[in-house]
C-alpha cells in the first residue's frame, strides 16, 4: 500500500517536472529592474506574469541587462559597479563581482564570450569572461588630470568581436577589437565633439552614433569604413540657439530605424525627428507631448512609441510611421521610465516607476492587457535582446 | 537701477522667510523622492556620483549653502545640470541643501 502511494507520488512529481515547472525555454522571459530596492523581477510574456523576484543587486539606479546567447543567463549592470550573473532557469544569482566604484551599463560580445562594462570611476572599460566573470582586459580611459580618467559612456557591441564606446570628458570614440584574442587592438578617434553622453549602434551593426551634450550635432563612425574617421552629422540636432533646459537627456539606445529613416528624440524640444539614413538630413519633425526620452519602433516598424522627461512623464504617445502623426496618447501613470516590445511586437511593456507597477498594452488596439506589481520599476529587458547587436 | 530695487523688494520677503519656512511633511517626502530618483539619475541614487559629481556631505562641505542653492535653482551652463528653480522654491532648495549637507536624505 505504502509503496503504491510512493510510486503515485513519484509519478506526480516527475509529471510536474516535465510538464513545465522544471523544464522550459527562456524565449518569453525578461528582467524588470527595481531600482530603489536593488532587486529584479523575472517576468514572462506568454501569460504576462511575474515569475519570481531576486534581491541583492546593490544600487540599480540606471541599471541595464544583457543576455547570454542561449537566453539562459542575465548579466545585470548596477550603478555601483556591481556586475551580477543570474541563472533565469535556476532562479538564482550565480556570480557577482564589484568591478568598479561607479558604472553605467555594458554589452556582450558577438560570440557571447565577453562582457564589457563601461565605468565612470575609475573611468574606462573592463572586460570579463562571460562564463566565470573573471577579468579578461582592462582598458583605462584617457587621463584628464588630477589622477582622474574620462568617464566612459555609450558602450555597445559591434560585429567582428568589437566594442565601441565614447569618452565623456575627453571627447573621443574608441573601438576595441577582440577578434585577435583577449588583448584588444584599440583604435582611438579624438576630437569627436564636446561631452558625448551616450551612443548607439544601428541594428545592422554598421554605424556607431554618439550624442553630444556640449554642442549640437551627432558624431558618426561608419564601422564598415573606419579609416574615414568620425564625421559630424545633423548639425541642427541638439538644443539649438535657444537652449532649453533639459531635465533628462534622451536615450540613444533603441532609436527607431524604419526603412530608410531614423526616428529620434529631439533634445529639449517637444519633437521626434525624422532623419534620412545615408544623407543624415532631417526630413521632418513630429510634434509630441513633451521632451522625448525613448522613441522605440515596434519590431514591424509600423509604430513608434515615445515616453517623456519629467514633468510630462505620465504620458506615452504612439506615432504612426506612414502618416508620421501621433495616433494615440496613453496615460499609464506617474513616471513612465522605459518601454520594451515583445519580439514580434504584439505587446509593449511599460515601467511606471512612481506607481510601483509595470503595464502591458496590446499595441494593436491600445488596450491594457496586464498590470504587474514591481517596486519602483525602471528598465525592462526581454531575452530577445540576446540575439540583437547593440542591445 | 529701478530693476535692481524692484528685485530687492521682491526678494526681501523670500530671504526673510527662508530662515523659518520649511516645506510641509508631504512636500518633504516628495522632495526626498525626487532627490533619489530624478537627481539620482545623474548623481546616483545613493548620491555618490555618476555623470554628475557626488552629493555626499564630504564633497558638499567645500561649498556654501548659498552657492549650492544657486546651482540647484539656476543650473550650470555648459554642463548637463539643468535649472530646477522652476519647480523648487528658494525655501525648498534651502531645506534640501541642509539635508544633503547633513547626509540626512533617507530620513522618513
Amino acid at each position: 500500500m505504502q509503496s503504491k502511494i510512493f510510486i503515485a507520488l513519484a509519478l506526480l512529481l516527475s509529471a510536474c517536472v516535465t510538464s513545465g515547472n522544471g523544464v522550459r525555454g527562456t524565449g518569453d522571459l525578461g528582467v524588470v529592474i527595481e531600482r530603489a530596492a536593488g532587486s529584479i523581477k523575472v517576468v514572462e510574456t506568454t501569460d504576462r506574469t511575474s515569475l519570481y523576484g531576486l534581491t541583492g543587486f546593490g544600487d540599480l539606479s540606471h541599471a541595464s541587462t544583457v543576455f547570454s546567447r542561449d537566453g539562459r543567463f542575465a548579466y545585470i549592470f548596477g550603478r555601483d559597479g556591481g556586475l551580477t550573473k543570474v541563472d533565469l532557469l535556476a532562479r538564482k544569482i550565480i556570480k557577482r563581482v564589484m568591478q568598479s566604484g561607479n558604472s553605467i551599463g555594458g554589452a556582450i560580445s558577438q560570440d557571447g564570450k565577453l562582457i564589457a562594462v563601461s565605468n565612470y570611476k575609475p573611468g574606462g572599460v573592463k572586460v570579463f569572461n562571460s562564463e566565470t566573470l573573471e577579468l579578461v582586459a582592462d582598458i583605462p580611459a584617457t587621463d584628464i588630470g588630477d589622477g582622474k580618467r574620462s568617464k566612459v559612456v555609450g558602450l555597445v557591441d559591434a560585429p567582428g568581436q568589437k566594442f565601441v564606446f565614447s569618452l565623456y570628458d575627453s571627447g573621443e570614440i574608441w573601438l576595441a577589437d577582440f577578434s585577435q584574442g583577449n588583448k584588444p587592438l584599440i583604435r582611438k578617434f579624438k576630437d569627436i565633439g564636446t561631452l558625448p553622453y551616450d551612443g548607439l549602434v544601428t541594428p545592422d551593426g554598421r554605424y556607431y552614433i554618439a550624442g553630444l551634450f556640449g554642442e549640437d550635432g551627432l558624431s558618426l563612425l561608419d564601422l564598415w569604413q573606419v579609416d574615414n574617421g568620425v564625421k559630424r552629422i545633423l548639425d541642427g540636432y541638439g538644443r539649438g540657439k535657444r537652449k532649453l533646459p533639459v531635465y533628462k537627456m534622451p536615450h540613444l539606445e533603441g532609436w527607431a530605424s524604419v526603412g530608410g529613416q531614423l526616428f529620434l528624440p529631439a533634445v529639449g524640444h517637444h519633437e521626434v525627428l525624422v532623419v534620412e539614413r545615408g544623407s543624415w538630413k532631417k526630413i521632418d519633425a513630429i510634434p509630441v507631448h513633451g521632451q522625448p526620452i525613448f522613441a522605440v519602433a515596434r519590431p514591424d516598424g509600423r509604430q513608434i512609441w515615445v515616453n517623456f522627461a519629467h514633468p510630462r512623464n505620465n504620458v506615452v504617445q504612439v506615432i504612426d510611421v506612414p502618416s508620421r502623426k501621433v495616433i494615440k496618447t496613453l496615460k499609464p501613470g506617474k513616471a513612465v521610465l522605459h518601454l520594451e516590445f515583445t519580439p514580434r511586437g504584439e505587446q509593449v511593456w511599460l515601467s511606471v516607476r512612481d506607481e510601483d507597477r509595470v503595464e502591458v498594452y496590446d499595441t494593436r488596439n491600445f488596450k491594457r492587457l496586464a498590470t504587474i506589481k514591481a517596486d519602483k520599476p525602471s528598465g525592462i529587458f526581454l531575452t530577445a535582446r540576446a540575439n540583437r547587436t547593440g542591445l | 537701477m529701478v530693476k535692481a530695487l524692484l528685485t530687492a523688494i521682491l526678494l526681501f520677503p523670500l530671504t526673510f522667510a527662508a530662515a523659518a519656512a520649511e516645506p510641509d511633511a508631504a512636500r518633504k517626502a516628495e522632495l526626498i523622492h525626487r532627490l533619489k530618483h530624478d537627481c539620482g539619475s545623474c548623481h546616483g541614487m545613493t548620491l555618490k556620483g555618476g555623470l554628475g559629481p557626488s552629493l555626499l556631505p564630504a564633497k558638499l562641505k567645500e561649498h556654501s549653502n548659498e552657492f549650492l542653492i544657486d546651482i540647484i535653482r539656476d543650473g550650470v551652463t555648459g554642463t548637463p545640470m539643468p535649472p530646477w528653480g522652476v519647480e523648487l522654491s528658494q525655501d525648498e532648495t534651502a531645506w534640501l541643501v541642509k539635508k544633503l549637507k547633513a547626509g540626512d536624505t533617507y530620513a522618513k
